[in-house]
């Protein structure tokens, strides 16, 4: 990736409070999203047990997660005979649709070689020919979360898509990458089923971590991008591209199937919106539906009413690339100053970022670079630093662990943009009202004093003006 | 040098389990061989993080790539009283170069930065798979890092694939034994000291403990490691009497202070009515036996009346409200059987209990005080239990947060008690505060809703319309 900008990563030999995850972790959630899937880590046994913590953690399920539990002693003669092992076993006992294997730094020292593992199981095993099978090398010392999330999404699509001699001129494709919540995904379901359009999702996250209540105890994942849908994504008529990261996968499904794709760098603002329901009239032939225009008109009267609080507002946010580049980008839309955009790891996206200081760190960094600002924007682990400087938190991305419903945020599209604008908004605007409760002449925006302190709504501000 | 340490550990002869094998079966060590594509639980390293990461006042450096703290830190609720450092994540953050070129520098590097701007009393570092396949010799960086700094700098090697979790807990104790206990004397001393072993003040349950412990007069001299500050961990060789509190995991410890410092150890625990009345009479006992005042025990004893009949009190009014609910308690070893007794005094059904961690000894206890009839579940997979559950075979589960969705998707209240849980537990206090939580969960009003079948599932149904007519 040397034709990349190398943003400044802090000088230091010490990692404080990382905000960094690793690249496996990133896989498991991409597999998550296969209906009937399980991921299985190779690698030592701790690797899976922290992974499935931190997932179940954030999502408040069960997550399926296997290991080929590598000791020692198969961690120097090689892991070979553990993958084939594990791979029987889950077979045996959980009959999967589907296996996401992927590395880990222990399997990925020894330099495994993945691609002559994957041929020696088939020729193997001609017994279990049923089961799809992906692998993924993703080293825990290279790149980050979202990386992973990438390589498990690429090597689904070059092991499993084909080519389709037929078009279905309704079909779409969606890559949709891991700075969508399975609460997104729904929401551009329901965008691009609006148009007459049925879209197929890699991965679906909206099927499987959206809080599932299952009938009898599975092993694998529930729900998901079933492996049929996914060999028949050669056979759709665009694929449209969410985040830089899923652009390798998209030139993947374009090489292997001729299907056009559409590349979208974010989905969360106006013109974003605006954008995507371009293409997708133009690509069914129907008007917009009268709820998207609806949704579209409220979108607006938010940022008009929401404007005066986010105007010239400090901002510092620290989130996975893709999600950085979509936060930061909506904040500078509605008049807000990135003053500190921290990303774990680097990626082309950092480029196109709008913010005053732009670096690859971790949370200690958001610490010393926020001090003075309005607002951090990042995951759970931001709290300790934000409550150390005193500077309210909102919390997005990945882990949340301390609030509910993580996985159903909406923050794409028009009624997701509204969403995600009055959630921040109202916290500048409860700020504000605490300090107006007790000095409201001394408004920091500087317009008249409206006497008694108390209520907001009616005026210009949208204060209360008594 | 780790595989001896590790041979070491497995002929621990303070473990019951332990003794009754023979020369082979020890050295092939007490960790099952996992199965790949069928295991679950933490590795070594986590074992080690558990033992020592409540050392709150030191720095906890983990020395691998980012897998190993990345995706785990901040996520253990071991509360401290004081400073906050051990809840801040270090890592070396090993990259790609580091793998090719060696870590030994930026791990130097890395201990100097937090010990200039942190200034910790000492810094652990943790070893991890990666480093030590290639070979980065953590001890030696550690010793010249605390000669260059003049701080003590304790290596824990725990890589995880050296084995299990409770393998990681004993290295940890290792390193303790090696590297910190006895490196600090303090600077008075009581007959009244004791040090405890194996408690991590989960949701803050030394706490629950602690008042009793000043009331009676004993002091608490050191705790391995709930609460704990790296100068009291350093002195607990001065204590009096060790307690062993999770047995298992740290028998090490208490038996090699026994053997270099003279201090007899006893295994307690501090949950459940009779345990806790029991902890307090062994601790104060096994105290005056070494020369403490006699009186101790009569303070100890009015503590025990006092609160006994303070607690049977408190738990009387949740008795008809338990009656005839039955519990599914999974959870490991000791634990369990320490609960019971409590649970049932206060009106519950015990219908069974895991004992996949627990040794021999424990289950003849269980079954010593419960009868043949008491299920003991040695290895029960997700589904069944699911399927008990489902079938309406217990109206709550007790246990860990792994197993938390198998009760939960199965619409049966659950409970966590493991050490994810928010709310203490430990002593007199922590029994009623169980109950309280148990009653909370049982009288909640949605778990009738749940069950209800969605209107769809439920059939067409024509009298709803007409009845609605009829009122207009």
């Amino acid at each position: 990736m040397s034709h990349i900008q190398r943003f400044p990563s802090a000088a230091k030999a010490a990692s404080t409070n990382p905000l960094k995850m690793s690249q496996p972790l990133g896989a498991a959630l991409a597999y998550l999203g296969v209906d009937r899937c399980l991921p299985l880590f190779h690698g030592s046994q701790g690797c899976t047990a922290f992974g499935l913590v931190l997932l179940v953690r954030h999502f408040r399920e069960a997550i399926p997660l296997q290991t080929t539990a590598m000791d020692q002693v198969a961690t120097i003669l090689g892991g070979y005979d553990n993958l084939e092992q594990a791979i029987r076993t889950i077979v045996e006992r959980n009959n999967p649709a589907m296996i996401g294997v992927a590395t880990t730094g222990v399997t990925e020292t020894k330099g495994e070689d993945m691609g002559g593992q994957y041929t020696l199981f088939r020729q193997r095993n001609p017994d279990m020919a049923d089961t799809a099978l992906v692998f993924a090398n993703t080293p825990d010392f290279a790149g980050g979360f979202e990386d992973g999330f990438a390589a498990a999404v690429t090597a689904i699509v070059e092991r499993l898509v084909e080519p389709s001699p037929v078009r279905i001129p309704t079909q779409v494709n969606v890559l949709a990458g891991c700075h969508l919540s399975p609460g997104d995904v729904e929401e551009l379901r329901d965008i691009i089923e609006g148009f007459g359009l049925s879209p197929i999702f890699l991965p679906d996250l909206s099927l499987s971590m959206a809080g599932r209540q299952p009938s009898d105890f599975t092993a694998t994942s529930l729900g998901g991008v079933t492996v049929d849908q996914i060999r028949a994504m050669g056979a759709s008529a665009i694929t449209i591209v969410v985040g830089e990261h899923m652009r390798v996968a998209g030139n993947a499904l374009e090489l292997k199937t001729d299907v056009p794709s559409h590349f979208f760098n974010r989905l969360t603002g106006l013109e974003a919106t605006d954008k995507l329901v371009r293409l997708l009239t133009e690509l069914s032939g129907k008007p917009a539906p009268a709820r998207l225009r609806r949704q579209r008109e409220s979108l607006v009267d938010a940022m008009l009413d929401g404007h005066f609080f986010y105007s010239r507002k400090r901002i510092a946010v620290a989130l996975e690339p893709d999600l950085l580049y979509a936060v930061t980008g909506f904040l500078a839309d509605m008049g807000a100053e990135v003053i500190a955009a921290v990303s774990p790891t680097q990626s082309p996206v950092l480029e196109r970022l709008k913010a005053a200081t732009i670096m690859v760190g971790d949370h200690s960094d958001v610490e010393t670079l926020a001090r003075d600002a309005d607002l951090i924007v990042s995951n759970s682990h931001g709290r300790q630093g934000a409550a150390r400087i005193g500077v309210p938190l909102h919390r997005m991305g990945l882990p949340l662990f301390d609030r509910l419903g993580a996985g159903l945020r909406v923050q794409v599209g028009y009624r997701g943009t509204r969403e995600l604008l009055c959630e921040i908004g109202n916290l500048f605007l409860s700020r504000e009202m605490d300090h107006e409760s007790h000095a409201h002449g001394q408004d920091r925006h500087g317009h008249d004093n409206h006497g008694e302190s108390h209520g907001c709504g009616g005026g210009s501000c949208g204060c209360n003006a008594v | 040098m780790l595989q001896d340490k590790i041979q070491d550990v497995f002929n621990e002869p303070g473990c019951a389990t332990n003794q009754t094998k023979s020369a082979k079966e020890k050295k092939k060590g007490c960790t099952k061989s996992l199965k790949p594509g069928a295991a679950a639980g933490g590795c070594a390293y986590d074992g080690a993080m558990i033992v020592l990461q409540p050392i709150a006042d030191a720095a906890h450096l983990v020395h691998g790539p980012i897998a190993c703290l990345g995706n785990s830190w901040d996520n253990r609720g071991s509360k401290s009283s004081g400073s906050q450092l051990y809840r801040t994540g270090f890592t070396t953050d090993l990259s790609e170069l580091d793998v090719i070129g060696g870590g030994e520098k930026k791990l130097y590097r890395a201990i100097k930065e937090i010990v200039q701007q942190y200034d910790p009393p000492a810094v652990f570092v943790y070893q991890t798979c990666v480093p030590a396949m290639t070979g980065d010799d953590i001890a030696a960086v550690c010793k010249f890092a605390a000669q260059k700094l003049g701080k003590p700098v304790i290596p824990v090697d725990a890589p995880g694939f050296v084995g299990s979790k409770n393998l990681g807990n004993k290295l940890a104790g290792e390193a303790l034994l090696d590297h910190v206990i006895g490196t600090v004397e303090p600077e008075y001393t009581t007959p009244t000291d004791v040090c405890i072993i194996g408690e991590y003040n989960l949701a803050g349950e030394l706490w629950l403990v602690k008042p009793l412990l000043d009331e009676i007069g004993i002091r608490l001299l050191s705790c391995i490691s709930g609460d704990g500050r790296y100068r009291e961990v350093a002195q607990a060789h001065r204590a009096r009497v060790t307690m062993m509190v999770c047995s298992q995991a740290l028998v090490n410890v208490g038996r090699k202070m026994e053997e270099r410092y003279g201090i007899p150890y006893f295994e307690g625990s501090f949950y459940g009515v009779s345990d806790m009345s029991d902890t307090l009479r062994t601790m104060t006992r096994m105290l005056v036996e070494r020369g403490a005042d006699k009186s101790l025990i009569d303070r100890a004893e009015g503590v025990i009346a006092r609160e006994e009949s303070r607690v049977w009190r408190r738990l009387e009014p949740y008795k008809p409200r338990f009656d005839g609910k039955r519990v599914l308690l999974f959870t490991g070893g000791v634990k369990s059987w320490s609960m019971v007794s409590a649970l049932e005094g206060a009106g519950l059904t015990i219908l069974g209990t895991s004992t996949k961690k627990s040794t021999r000894e424990d289950k003849e206890r269980i079954k010593k005080m419960k009868g043949e009839e008491f299920h003991q579940w040695d290895d029960l997979k997700p589904r069944d239990i699911y399927k008990m559950l489902a079938d309406n075979r217990a109206d709550i589960m007790m246990s860990g947060g792994r197993s938390q969705f198998i009760s939960l998707k199965a619409k049966v209240p659950w409970l966590d008690i493991n050490q994810e849980r928010h709310h203490a537990y430990a002593g007199y206090d922590g029994i009623v505060n169980l109950c309280e939580e148990i009653d909370k969960t049982l009288s909640n009003p949605i778990w009738r809703q749940v069950r209800q079948p969605a209107p769809w599932e439920s059939g067409p149904s024509s009298a709803l319309l007409a009845s609605s007519m009829a009122a207009e």
